[in-house]
């Protein structure tokens, strides 16, 4: 690489650049250059293995590139930032909710990461996750056994969790699907209030009805970038309409076509 | 009976040994035991004992103490588990399949070719708490104490990976490492355990204990406090009881542990039935 290293500039919370990130020999994402600013949703929306989680994990860290850069709140390795930068809030088949925990023993794992084994739970973290609980309105559970719940409300847990991490970025991982009406709702509004506070917030999702509402820009992805600005036009562009009729007339190909169009341009990556 | 009679077996000094060998070594699996539950690690646990019959038995021919010998091999095996599974590529269970019955095969094959055996291979199988000497439980002693340090230093770091490791790794938690550690206590663990419970047995003690106690609470810090108190009963209690029922020590530590875990099962379903009658 000739080009300088890359660097957050001021404002921008996230910036990747000529992104390839792969599963063995499977490249899940390639030329991805994306910003996202403190301050703004950015959405992403794609079909099925088209790289969405791909780059919210790369992003947390817990992905590493193969190929391309990045800068996370400044660090070119998001590991590499101090305990508690990064909130990822997952899909929630991720946990086994048989788990001996309740709503609040989860909200409050948000505070380990901030506190040094020595240290404590004190009154500012059972502050802090109170408040958190609050933001999802899920104060009234708090004594409740995790596996009690329906969908929406540990969806509402995992994002509490994330919230009471005091996270500087916020990653969101389709918290939408499968919840109730007013969960979504509540999480729209949460979004919107910390994005107006200055939250950097990526998240992914399948519903496009109502991306204007959700975001200040959207992103679609198939495995590269194919659209991103003001979520009405993307949406209006039909570049998301496009794929979804490639993808689903054909199917495969076009993904092996893909893979091995990623290995022409990228022959340094080849095994 | 006398009470002379029910204090008679603390009379005899390696019958004190024994006790606080199967109190230290009752509390600390079933700790432990919390995790395994929790994060399905059982199978790991019975391949790590398995593994380190081979280090007990390469001691003994070397004339090293035992313990070494299997806590080099548990601890080993316990990485190479932790690598093996963070790579992915090969199932866990088809390594544990393979390497650790292996492993076990190799510690019978060079006892057997043994002139005498002077190693008995049924106190390893099923423990021997009775012989338990004055060195050996210092070791005990110390081994329990590194492990409930680490426990209690790592305890929300282990807590949260276990729960969910991959957001607490987003969070800036070293899930890895977190595992790594858990696995050499494990290993730790087993080998503490051996000469209580022997190879066989051992597993039940890491699972037994805390599986009773996930019956009967649905929050973390009181599961690993009622599973130390089951597991604690269970190795003290079967001790006990086998002084007076003459059968082997281990055998009735892990039969009494199994009664409580289905007490517990009753326990949870009477609780439940009077829930729904009131």
């Amino acid at each position: 690489m000739t080009a300088a290293p890359l660097t957050c500039a001021a404002g921008e919370a996230a910036v990747t650049r000529d992104l390839v990130v792969r599963y063995d020999d499977f490249v899940a994402l390639t030329d991805a250059t994306v910003t996202v600013h403190f301050g703004e949703a950015l959405g992403i929306v794609g079909p099925n293995g088209s790289g969405k989680s791909t780059l919210l994990k790369t992003l947390a860290g817990l992905l590493t590139p193969s190929g391309g850069e990045l800068c996370v709140l400044g660090a070119s390795q998001p590991q590499k930032l101090l305990p508690g930068s990064i909130a990822y809030v997952p899909q929630i088949e991720a946990v086994d909710w048989t788990f001996p925990a309740t709503v609040w023993d989860v909200v409050a794992m948000g505070r380990f990461s901030r506190l040094p084994f020595w240290r404590p739970f004190g009154a500012h973290d059972r502050t802090i996750v109170q408040s958190a609980l609050d933001a999802v309105n899920m104060q009234s559970l708090a004594t409740r056994h995790i596996a009690k719940l329906s969908g929406g409300q540990q969806q509402r847990v995992f994002v509490a969790r994330a919230i009471a991490q005091e996270p500087r970025l916020l990653l969101l991982d389709e918290p939408t699907t499968g919840v109730d009406a007013a969960t979504e709702e509540a999480l729209r509004e949460l979004v919107r209030k910390l994005v107006a506070g200055g939250m950097p917030v990526v998240m992914t999702t399948h519903d496009l009805d109502r991306v204007g509402e959700w975001f200040d820009r959207l992103l679609v992805l198939d495995r590269r970038v194919l659209a991103i600005g003001d979520p009405r036009e993307v949406v209006e562009s039909g570049a998301y309409a496009g794929i979804r009729e490639h993808t689903h007339t054909h199917g495969h190909l076009r993904t092996d076509h893909d893979a091995h169009e990623a290995h022409a341009a990228h022959p340094e990556l080849r095994r | 009976m006398s009470l002379e009679g029910l204090i008679e077996p603390f009379h005899y000094a390696f019958m004190q040994r024994a006790f606080v060998a199967a109190l230290a070594v009752g509390l600390l699996c079933s700790t432990m035991g919390t995790y395994v539950v929790l994060r399905k690690l059982s199978f790991i646990g019975d391949g790590i004992a398995h593994a380190s019959f081979a280090g007990i038995v390469i001691a003994y021919l070397r004339g090293a103490n035992f313990y070494i010998g299997a806590a080099v091999v548990a601890v080993v095996t316990a990485v190479g588990i932790g690598f093996v599974s963070r790579r992915g590529r090969i199932s866990i269970d088809t390594t544990i399949g393979v390497l650790f019955t292996g492993m076990f095969a190799l510690g019978v094959y060079l006892m057997s070719q043994q002139r005498s055996y002077a190693i008995d291979l049924q106190s390893f199988l099923f423990g021997d708490i009775l012989s338990v000497q004055p060195q050996d439980l210092w070791l005990i002693l110390a081994l329990s104490a590194v492990v409930a340090a680490t426990v209690v230093v790592m305890f929300r770091g282990l807590l949260y990976t276990s729960f969910d490791p991959v957001v607490a790794q987003a969070s800036g938690i070293a899930a890895p490492s977190y595992e790594y550690a858990l696995l050499v206590m494990l290993a730790l663990t087993i080998v503490v355990a051996l000469q209580a419970v022997g190879i066989v047995l051992v597993a039940a003690l890491l699972v037994t204990p805390a599986a009773a106690a996930y019956q009967l609470t649905s929050r973390f810090a009181p599961m690993m406090m009622l599973a130390a108190v089951f597991g604690a009963a269970s190795t003290v209690g079967g001790l006990y009881l086998s002084y007076y029922v003459r059968a082997s020590s281990g055998a009735t530590i892990v039969l009494l542990a199994t009664i409580l875990f289905f007490v517990a099962i009753g326990a949870k379903y009477a609780r439940r039935l009077t829930a729904r009658l009131s």
